[in-house]
């Protein structure tokens, strides 16, 4: 990143390159300091799967993972993630490693609308590789901020559970 | 409507992302001032979302390496400001020399805000319903500051003054936070009342005690959720110094701290139902702490 004597303080809005890996793709583009990840993500990327909702941290439908850690991408601007590595829900998607998360909501009717699916898959994605077998109460814990408004949390926290177990007694290798 | 009142996309701002300490003060002086640094930005991002605040300069300091890592420093643990809500949770120094930060950590936010949300972020903020503020009164933890007249050391006691307003002058950072290190003659309580998980809480409370045996030799009590800042109980903590945590002693502090608390007017939580629940919370922590003697 450029030094501060670069920075034209009064022309604010012109944009700045910024780098990123993301689902495994180096990527670059033009933001300006002002755009949010999500946005970033939506607008210049086109991955419209990270969706945008409350826009201030509290519904979870942005979340994506960062250098390996679920954060909302309406919280962070583009510019703080140059140089990160983030996967988004087409990436974890592609890559097969949620395949089995997403059979069981489809299944057990885990989704209506899908608003919030996103956000609750990369959710339990980061919750069930670092908890191989949580409790009900720590899957409700772990989904406290995400919002759902269509089917309520019960089939959601029934899928989670049940891929948990599945994965468990498979010897947990996916 | 006016799209002002309705924005939820930041005003413009020019971005640096500094690699020191000098840099961030340099760039905060030269933009007059009007700048605003960010570490996690989980208060700070929807702050500028809503345009409760426009700076024309946001300086990134999460790459500053002085201000990372935890380490033990004489007697205390130093945690750098950078420390992130869920390394809390992960770090062994942690849960050995500071439990009760450890304790406190999972109800700070949800897993996604405390994978980014920063420890000195929370404590500049001081927003009065967080947890790791209060903790650091009820720690004794120094703040260390430093701005553009150097630097310095401020006692928890003497950092929170009013509702968002803290001993920081404008363009100083806070770079560490100094924790006394935990004692084996030492116990701790913490725990909070919020109608969800994740949610801010009603009321909260976190105590460190040092005993000999069953008696309280000295007790430090904060809770958060309760007036403009963190608060000490002080009226309470005397009830207890000196004395063993019998029924009634516990209910001698629980009858302090209508001298000690004085809520703010809500209509989701009126004031005679928070300082009940400070008392409800309080009788429980202490009941813990006496059986973890």
């Amino acid at each position: 990143m450029s030094g501060f004597d670069e920075i034209v303080l009064d022309d604010a809005d012109e944009t700045v390159r910024v780098r990123f890996v993301v689902n495994g793709r180096k990527v670059a583009c033009e933001v300006a300091p002002r755009e949010t990840l999500v946005d970033c993500l939506r607008n210049a990327l086109e991955l419209t799967g990270t969706h945008a909702g409350c826009e201030m941290g509290a519904c979870g439908a942005c979340l994506v993972q960062l250098d390996g850690r679920v954060v909302h991408s309406c919280l962070m601007f583009a510019v703080q993630a140059d140089g990160a590595k983030i996967n988004t829900i087409e990436g974890l998607t592609e890559s097969g490693v949620i395949a089995d998360l997403q059979a069981e909501f489809h299944r057990r009717n885990a989704l209506q609308c899908g608003f919030c699916t996103p956000g609750m898959l990369v959710n339990a994605h980061e919750l069930l590789s670092r908890v191989a077998q949580p409790s009900r109460g720590e899957i409700r814990d772990a989904l406290s901020g995400n919002y759902c408004r269509c089917t309520g949390y019960e089939a959601i926290v029934d899928a989670i559970d049940a891929v948990a177990k599945a994965r468990s007694e498979s010897g947990g290798t996916t | 409507m006016d799209i002002e009142e309705t924005a939820v996309k930041a005003r413009a701002f020019s971005y640096f992302r500094a690699a020191t300490i000098d840099q961030a003060l340099d760039a905060h002086a030269r933009a007059g001032d009007d700048a605003r640094f960010i570490a996690g930005g989980q208060s700070l991002v929807p702050a500028l979302s809503l345009r409760l605040q426009a700076p024309r300069l946001l300086i990134d300091i999460t790459h500053i390496d002085e201000m990372r890592g935890v380490r033990r420093e004489g007697g205390y643990l130093r945690i750098g400001a950078l420390t992130r809500h869920c390394e809390m949770l992960s770090e062994p120094l942690v849960a050995e020399f500071a439990p009760l930060l450890h304790a406190a950590a999972p109800f700070v936010a949800h897993p996604a805000i405390r994978n980014r949300g920063t420890f000195g972020g929370s404590v500049a903020l001081a927003d009065p319903a967080s947890e790791f503020p209060a903790m650091t009164l009820a720690l004794d933890a120094e703040i260390e500051i430093v701005g553009p007249t150097g630097r310095r050391r401020v006692k928890a006691d003497d950092f929170f003054l009013d509702l968002f307003e803290t001993a920081l002058q404008p363009g100083e950072l806070i770079t560490a936070i100094y924790v006394p290190l935990f004692k084996a003659d030492q116990r701790f309580a913490f725990d909070e009342l919020a109608r969800r998980r994740g949610d801010y809480a009603m009321v909260g409370c976190g105590i460190m005690a040092t005993c000999a045996g069953d008696r309280i030799n000295d007790i430090r009590i904060s809770f958060f959720s309760v007036g403009n800042t963190p608060t000490r109980v002080k009226g309470a903590e005397a009830t207890l110094i000196g004395s063993s945590l019998d029924a009634e002693r516990i209910a001698a502090a629980q009858a302090a701290l209508e001298g000690d608390l004085a809520p703010p007017d809500s209509d989701e939580v009126p004031p005679a139902m928070r300082l009940h629940l400070a008392r409800v919370l309080l009788g429980r922590l202490l009941g813990r702490l006496g059986e973890s003697a």
